[in-house]
């Protein structure tokens, strides 16, 4: 029985975002962090590690940077970790990102028992459809936006969020989970989890390694395997500075003034 | 039938938009995405056709579709699909696509849109926005938006104005960055759009009288279903009305000091504007001194009231993303270097706590005078 995690590196945009002048974002200038809802997913992983004795596999697609990420993966108690990695997986977009993950989780293999999971989405793109995808392309079923999971036999009862309430489902595994920070507070790294977090294996899938999977076409992956393309990238413009008023009266002079009040 | 091709993308006809319920009751996104579709439907010259997957709907809730665009609906009305399930509705759904091919879907990017929309991509072998806050096929429309919504400078740009590809254009990095996307080789181009940023078309009786209601057959099966949903449970209480809120006070962090003063005063001066709902930053909701449903920005709602006013937000652009194209917007914060202030139309520098209380007094002497 394995948890498999699929985690990603994000720029942190909740500090200052850098944007070039060309309306591209200045990703070297920035700081690098776990995307927060896949630290969810992890924490979920681990507990289940708890419950089952199950092994937690990290996964990661990204620059050879990300590696120091899935280090501090295993340092909170993941027990190895895979690397997806290469210059053909470039530019791809939500499509041949979830082709290319969806392969390496193949070649990891997906078993009676096993449980995928994924942060609803990524701090950076916020689009929370590469974890749908990836099950999809694995014929797994799939429950997204989770804020609790309980094991019922080789099912897992979960609650899945809506915006008016929430729904409880079951679901046979193996299956992917999408999760979201509501459902749980994820651990920190242990002291002795750093010490040993480079001993454990840590595997790099470039596309020598994979590109014998049926999910890894050339017209699948990359740039050139992408449904979507970005047309224009542009800042919004600046809206110059409103006035500043000194007080409450003379603001509710000016509401008054404008008819708004 | 002939073969489903994706890349015949000259096969492709028509605007689609999904039209999501709960319940039994459409959701209000489809009416905005039905009057947005509307337009798309209009610039291609094609038929718009809402689609329904559902278990006995009343026949009226159908053919009101058409007071909002719909020249069609396409109701699919099986009891495997009363209830939202990844499977049964990405089965119904899909098969639906691959017999008419539509060109372009739009589906609302709610928590069931943006678990239904990735998923039908993916098996459809197509592209899919998420999110989009824009969308356009004629360019020479895209162009007045780039000039009036982008820093861009577009005398440097070059379009071809026989270009009619959907553009769909989303925010990215927390609202930093805009981005339009295309789907240029593949069929259909598909986008989930965030509700409350499209306006809804008045209701139009005699679009409705005329709509054409074609039942389809969706071949289920209970293994389809992937899930067994168990029970589906509303939230207590009721949800605050961000979207059709005409004036809404939101709090950020500066209400720290004193939380339950700094939700009163909100009301307050909620009740001195003429009634409407209290908002809030994300921090106010991540630290729980709202619910969610209160939450505008990024990842909140997006609104676009007639008064706006922000206590003690900073502004960081995940919120700023959510309340921009309000009418006015207020913004009182200690700081005046707050970046809400860069987007306020009136600012004022001082503590929320002393403020709201003076400004509350002076509208109701302003209003009392009339």
């Amino acid at each position: 029985m394995k948890a498999i995690v699929c985690v990603k590196q994000v720029p942190d945009t909740s500090g200052k975002v850098a944007v070039k002048p060309d309306g591209t974002l200045d990703r070297a200038s920035m700081a690098t962090i776990t995307n927060p809802d896949d630290l969810s997913a992890l924490e979920a992983a681990l507990e289940l590690k708890e419950s089952t004795g199950c092994e937690v596999i990290a996964v990661s697609m990204g620059p050879f940077t990300a590696e120091g990420m899935l280090r501090e993966c295993i340092a909170r108690g993941a027990d190895r970790a895979v690397l997806i990695s290469g210059r053909e997986f470039g530019g791809s977009d939500t499509f041949a990102t979830s082709q290319i993950i969806a392969a390496a989780i193949n070649k990891i293999g997906v078993e009676q028992g096993d449980v995928v999971f994924c942060g609803r989405q990524a701090i950076d793109g916020d689009t929370a459809q590469v974890g749908p995808q990836i099950a999809e392309k694995l014929h797994l079923p799939q429950v997204s936006y989770v804020a609790g999971i309980e094991q019922d036999g080789d099912s897992l009862i979960c609650k899945r969020m809506l915006e008016d309430g929430y729904m409880m489902v079951k679901v046979q595994t193996p299956c992917l989970l999408t999760c979201i920070k509501e459902l749980n507070t994820p651990r920190y790294m242990s002291v002795p989890g750093i010490f040993e977090c480079y001993d454990k294996p840590l595997e790099i899938m470039d596309y020598e390694a994979l590109k014998d999977e049926p999910l890894i076409e050339t017209d699948t992956i990359g740039l050139k395997g992408s449904p979507t393309n970005v047309f224009k990238s542009f800042t919004p413009p600046q809206k110059g500075a409103g006035t500043m008023v000194k007080d409450a009266a003379e603001l509710a002079g000016i509401l008054d003034s404008k008819h708004l009040i | 039938m002939s073969e489903y091709n994706f890349t015949d993308t000259a096969a492709f006809h028509g605007v689609w938009v999904l039209c999501e319920q709960r319940d039994g009751v459409i959701q209000s996104i489809s009416y905005q995405l039905l009057s947005e579709g509307r337009k798309l439907a209009n610039d291609l010259g094609v038929e718009l056709c809402g689609v329904v997957l559902g278990s006995d709907i009343p026949e009226q809730y159908i053919k009101a579709l058409g007071g909002y665009g719909a020249d069609r609906v396409y109701y699919c009305n099986h009891p495997l699909l009363k209830d939202y399930t990844t499977g049964a509705y990405t089965k119904a759904l899909c098969d639906l696509v691959m017999e008419k091919k539509p060109e372009i879907i739009l589906i609302g990017a709610t928590n069931l849109g943006r678990d239904l929309g990735p998923r039908c991509a993916a098996r459809l072998h197509t592209g899919l926005t998420a999110d989009a806050t824009h969308l356009d096929i004629d360019t020479g429309k895209y162009v007045q938006f780039l000039t009036e919504s982008s820093s861009l400078d577009m005398s440097k740009q070059t379009f071809n104005y026989e270009d009619r590809n959907l553009k769909m254009t989303r925010p990215a990095f927390g609202g930093h960055l805009m981005a339009t996307i295309i789907c240029p080789r593949f069929r259909p181009q598909m986008s989930t759009v965030r509700p409350g940023v499209m306006q809804t078309q008045e209701f139009d009786e005699a679009g409705a009288a005329k709509t054409v209601v074609e039942n389809v057959a969706a071949d289920l099966k209970p293994e389809d279903l992937g899930v067994e949903v168990l029970e589906i449970k509303k939230a207590a209480g009721k949800l605050v009305d961000l979207i059709g809120a005409d004036i809404i006070v939101s709090v950020g962090r500066g209400i720290g000091k004193d939380v339950d003063k700094g939700l009163e005063l909100a009301q307050q001066l909620v009740d001195a504007l003429g009634g409407g709902v209290v908002g809030a930053s994300r921090a106010v909701v991540d630290a729980g001194w709202l619910s969610s449903d209160h939450q505008v920005g990024q990842t909140g709602k997006t609104v676009h009231p007639k008064i706006y006013v922000a206590l003690g937000i900073s502004g960081a652009i995940q919120h700023t993303a959510g309340m921009q194209d309000s009418e006015t917007i207020i913004a009182i914060n200690k700081n005046d270097s707050a970046p809400i202030f860069q987007v306020a139309d009136y600012g004022i520098v001082g503590d929320l706590f002393t403020v709201v209380p003076q400004l509350v007094a002076e509208i109701k002497a302003a209003k009392a005078k009339k």
